[in-house]
């Protein structure tokens, strides 16, 4: 196997949140955004990230960017510690890893035409290229996500919202990073333009070989795009497998879960299959449940779930997951006694 | 035969802006019978939520509603204030898609359920209060009593958008309209609400017209379905003609764009372009710009609605064997 291009080793987020009713010098509490992530991905592959609200796949997001300082852990590019990285070289590596961000129009500043907020990155990490030469890859780079040259003096609110999107994109790939991290890039759009990014992206990835990093809440883009799928509960990375594996034969119960809870648009098979329904809501990630910390929602929880401590542990090939009571594992390790 | 519960003819909904005169809904017709469950699938700008506004009143001061809308035999389109009042909450209800901006976020949650009671059933306080617990409990809010205490930012989007449903059910109203009901929640929470909304219309009896992008929801939770593109009627029936059966290119187009789960596919299919700019939409289809069936007298004439077969009607001019 090739050398991941990123490797996200024991990685940890936290926040300091001021105690209710403190004083200012009272010690904070401390969120625990994201626990003990390990991940790495591989060169020309899409890891996909799901998990809800509040799973803190956007701060992993954010780490990985160095947007938001980890606590713990290493995040390393091609062998190199990112933390231990001169400030210098660390900008400078900026343009390796960019970002795709889930509201695009947002994401744009509107007083900045077209041209100018996809020139930008290139200028600032080029900043000795001549003008024709900027303009020339600017033009090339809206050609390849679909868009016309000719609108390169308009501002982002003259698009639609998936025409921002493209300009998202334009601005992310022109300076030819290897790795993107596309932080729900989908969510926000209509389902016939959703279709357009997503098989935008699949294709520049195809062109320009690159890495991508593609968190959303839709588990059913996630496994369209993704070559392997890591799931965060609550912090912590619970189940990483190959996409069909994961969605034919999940192993932790948030995964089984979460698949069953996303619709399917037909009726017939919404009316065949059984949709058992995970009570309950997200704990706090102030206080996490002990132990495993999805033991308050799962079906399958025993009594040591709360005291016994979890690791990621690998169950098949390129299959990890973070649970005492797999799925399945009876039916694997049960000896049949007819045959 | 009965008069239906619901029944819209001609529907138009227009809005005057700077910009030009926008045209969200044009003369859309539909009925809905007591206790029926109807999905309006559509994408932003389609006209699903200003076809509810209307309904109920509530358009923006710019927007104009033209047509009719019969409510139990009664027309109630462009009714003045009073007159609605006495039908909103009590025999049409709302939810609305953002829980938290639907609720007063400086009233306790009890005062606001209450408030209802009393100005729609002249209940007491206390009395209103009293109802207001037990339909918590309907919703499934675990210790109502102490929850009515509480104000909107303790709770969850998940349990706000319960209270959303708890509140729009006080009165028993024979009609609900939930417009995108879900789109906020998780979804894990999205499958304890539909699930929620379906014992809903088992016990209370509430005709529910569910407004939403998503089909997937659509599938499990809807009888019918209704497909909107720039405010017309692109194809109805029942959900299972609809879904298995699609007859018109939209339909077609956005059932192949969703991704699924349950079938794998290579590339996603999609229907090109974006959603048509409603200041300039041509006299004919909205759909023909992104249409690979356009022909000739799309972009001129609009397609009248035609049976299929039964209930399932579609306004298309292509030819049925090609929409496949």
């Amino acid at each position: 196997m090739t050398a991941p291009v990123l490797e996200i080793d024991d990685l940890s987020v936290t926040f300091p949140v001021p105690k209710r009713g403190g004083w200012p010098w009272t010690k904070p509490d401390l969120l625990h955004a994201v626990s003990n992530a390990t991940l790495s991905i591989a060169p020309g592959e899409t890891l996909g990230l799901v998990g809800e609200s509040g799973s803190g796949k956007s701060t992993l997001a954010r780490a990985i960017v160095r947007t938001v300082p980890a606590s713990g852990g290493t995040v390393t590019w091609k062998g190199q510690d990112l933390s231990k990285m001169p400030p210098d070289k660390a900008r400078a590596h900026g343009r390796h890893v960019q970002m795709i961000f889930q509201d695009p129009l947002a994401a744009l500043n509107p007083r900045m035409t077209v041209g100018q907020a996809v020139a930008e990155p290139y200028i600032t990490h080029y900043p000795d290229t001549p003008k024709a030469e900027v303009r020339r890859r600017v033009q090339e780079m809206m050609e390849k996500v679909g868009l016309l040259p000719t609108l390169l003096n308009r501002y982002p609110h003259e698009f639609s919202g998936g025409q921002c999107q493209r300009i998202g994109i334009a601005r992310a790939l022109i300076t030819e990073p290897e790795l993107v991290v596309c932080d729900e890039p989908v969510s926000a759009l209509d389902v016939s333009v959703q279709a357009q990014v997503v098989n935008l992206l699949s294709r520049l990835q195809r062109e320009m070989g690159l890495s991508i990093l593609f968190i959303a809440h839709d588990l059913s883009v996630v496994r369209h795009i993704s070559t392997r799928i890591a799931v965060m509960y609550l912090g912590r990375v619970v189940e990483l497998a190959d996409a069909e594996t994961l969605i034919s034969a999940p192993r932790h119960h948030y995964t089984k879960a979460l698949i069953s809870s996303i619709p399917i648009p037909s009726p017939k098979a919404e009316r065949a299959r059984p949709r058992p329904i995970l009570e309950g809501e997200l704990p706090s990630p102030l206080s996490p449940p002990s132990g495993c910390v999805f033991r308050t929602r799962c079906p399958a929880a025993q009594p040591d779930c709360a005291t016994r401590k979890l690791h990621l542990e690998e169950i098949g090939p390129g299959h990890t997951v973070a649970c005492h009571y797999p799925l399945g594992s009876e039916a694997l390790t049960r000896v049949k006694p007819e045959l | 035969m009965t008069t239906p519960l619901l029944k819209i003819d001609d529907l138009s909904v227009k809005f005057s802006t700077p910009d030009g005169t926008v045209s969200a809904v044009n003369g859309l017709s539909f009925d809905l019978d007591a206790g029926e469950t109807l999905a309006i699938v559509g994408e932003s700008g389609s006209g699903k939520t200003q076809l509810a506004f209307a309904t109920l009143g509530l358009l923006a001061r710019n927007g104009r509603a033209e047509g009719s809308v019969r409510f139990e035999g009664r027309e109630i389109l462009n009714l003045p204030e009073e007159k609605l009042n006495a039908i909103r909450a009590e025999k049409i209800s709302m939810i609305f898609q953002d829980p938290m901006t639907s609720l007063n976020p400086f009233m306790r949650v009890g005062d606001q359920m209450a408030e209802v009671l009393q100005l729609h059933k002249g209940l007491s306080k206390r009395r209103a209060l009293d109802e207001s617990a037990k339909m918590l409990d309907a919703v499934r809010i675990p210790d109502a009593k102490s929850r009515l205490r509480m104000y909107p930012h303790e709770f969850s989007g998940g349990m706000r958008q319960r209270i959303m449903i708890a509140m729009s059910l006080l009165c028993k109203p024979k009609l609900l309209i939930a417009d995108e009901p879900t789109t906020a929640l998780d979804v894990t929470v999205q499958a304890q609400i539909m699930a929620l909304m379906a014992d809903i219309q088992r016990d209370f009896g509430a005709a529910i017209i569910l407004i939403t992008h998503d089909l997937g929801i659509v599938a499990g939770a809807c009888e019918r379905t209704l497909v909107m593109y720039g405010g017309r009627v692109m194809e109805t029936g029942s959900t299972d003609e609809v879904f298995e059966n699609p007859t018109h290119p939209y339909t077609l187009g956005l059932l192949k764009a969703v991704p699924r789960l349950d079938v794998p596919q290579r590339d996603l299919q999609i229907i090109p372009g974006d959603p048509p700019d409603l200041t300039a939409l041509p006299p004919g289809c909205p759909f023909t710009a992104r249409c690979p069936l356009a022909h000739e007298p799309c972009p001129k004439i609009m397609p009248k609605l035609e049976t299929v077969t039964g209930t399932h009607l579609r306004a298309c001019h292509a030819d049925m064997e090609d929409v496949t």
